[in-house]
């Protein structure tokens, strides 16, 4: 009985929700020039610019060749200040009910061959991770999936290896400095642009890595603080209640 | 049409949240409704024979047509945040499963007709 | 290219159904994992390559180790 009454109303809220999407133009038929993402993609949504070239246009409004990453880090910037502290709210959710000081014991020992494979594969996954958040605005990537990489990393050598904890006070400390150093970059762009976050450092040509002002900075930034937060999430499960 | 999967995936998903007794599957149902929602978003930003949203090196970008990258840097930060939900869901269910003893609606002591 | 997409979303549309009817939770959390992967795909065809990065790596890794975990605290020690 129950199940005939979701399956009714679960095919009830489909079908109300097709009668509202034929307001949507058809599947892949839209005209960009009648949305606001035109003026993103041609970089001049304040000032007036020819067309954006690779390798040649210099000092432009935004200089970096990703356009998900300049409409990340340089043109909604503020969204991303709040959805870091949303990731950083649920971190500290997690480490207020769980968390204790000696780690969890399986019954089974671990294989050699994940122990010894395991150390060696860490570290290349940790620079791929630095990579990608490094190279946010040449390449597709950023700060949010290398974060995520290096958390994947960890959580590998938390597998791996019996005895392997990372100290809870190391984590939270780099975590709270790398968002306060976000607020500070937002409020050197207020002293010297005017407007909090405003892209201060120049920006050079498109395509080059010492490139588009501030935005690589802040994406390490947001890398090195999704990573920790991921990892002491990963962390806090781990853990039991105990002492060492 | 992609349209199409997607409201069936967040109609499988509503199903599963009001169907199950159980509190995990409920928490497994609610990521289903959050990936269809993903999918959703994306395919209201595709162009035909439009190229991803990177400029390389021959690109001169008024014949050349682009994705629109306003969607795609919405969902990029929803994913991370659902993984945060889910693991906060994930802990809220160890802690009822402490009290409680187990996890089914049903159940559970101290929930009275 | 339709018939690959068409393809591709049944087989999602099946998967979930999977991961909600079965018995064991072990089940239903692989299901989960296999209508992640489906949609990265799905995005590559959309021509989005940063969100199909993030989702494949959160997808694939962090969301079945966050599940089998929290699932390992709560039966003491049925799994390895």
């Amino acid at each position: 009985m129950r199940r005939f009454f979701s399956a009714l109303l679960a095919v009830l809220f489909v079908y109300i929700i097709f009668q509202f999407i034929q307001v949507l133009p058809d599947y892949g038929k839209v005209d960009l020039s009648k949305r606001v993402s035109e003026r993103f993609v041609l970089k001049n949504v304040s000032e007036e610019n020819g067309k954006v070239v690779f390798g040649k246009s210099r000092n432009l409004e935004d200089g970096s060749a990703n356009i998900v990453t300049s409409v990340v880090v340089n043109y909604r910037s503020f969204d991303t200040l709040g959805e870091v502290t949303v990731l950083f709210v649920s971190a500290l959710g997690v480490g207020l009910y769980l968390g204790g000081f000696k780690k969890l014991s399986c019954k089974i020992r671990v294989n050699n061959i994940l122990h010894i494979g395991g150390g060696i594969v860490f570290p290349l996954i940790m620079l791929f991770g630095a990579y990608i958040f490094t190279h946010g605005h040449l390449t597709p990537g950023g700060g949010f999936p290398g974060g995520t990489v290096i958390a994947v990393s960890v959580l590998l050598l938390y597998i791996s290896d019996e005895k392997f904890t990372v100290s809870r006070e190391k984590s939270k400390l780099l975590e709270g400095t790398m968002g306060s150093l976000y607020v500070i970059v937002g409020i050197l762009g207020l002293m010297i642009g005017g407007f909090f976050l405003f892209n201060f450092m120049p920006t050079g040509t498109v395509g080059k890595f010492f490139s588009s002002g501030v935005i690589p900075i802040v994406y390490s930034i947001i890398g090195l603080k999704v990573g920790s937060e991921l990892s002491g999430i990963v962390t806090d499960l781990f853990m039991e209640e105990g002492w060492k | 049409m992609i349209y199409t999967f997607a409201i069936l995936l967040m109609g499988i998903g509503m199903y599963g949240l009001i169907s199950q007794k159980n509190l995990f599957k409920q928490l497994i149902s609610l990521t289903i409704v959050d990936t269809a929602v993903n999918i959703f978003i994306i395919a209201v930003g595709y162009v035909e024979e439009g190229k991803a949203p990177i400029y390389f090196k021959g690109a001169v970008d008024s014949s050349v047509r682009f994705v629109d990258p306003l969607p795609q840097a919405l969902v990029l930060t929803a994913i991370v945040i659902g993984l945060g939900i889910l693991a906060l869901g994930a802990v809220l269910l160890i802690k009822i499963n402490e009290k409680h003893g187990n996890l089914d609606v049903e159940k559970m002591r101290g929930v009275e007709e | 290219m339709n018939i690959v997409i068409l393809v591709f979303g049944v087989m999602m549309l099946v998967a979930a159904v999977f991961s909600i009817e079965t018995k064991r939770i072990i089940d239903s959390v692989i299901g989960l994992s296999v209508v992640s992967l489906l949609s990265v795909l799905l995005f590559v065809f959309m021509k989005a390559p940063d969100v199909a990065i993030t989702e494949a790596s959160i997808g694939a890794g962090l969301v079945t180790a966050v599940f089998l975990i929290s699932l390992f605290r709560m039966r003491g020690g049925d799994e390895s």
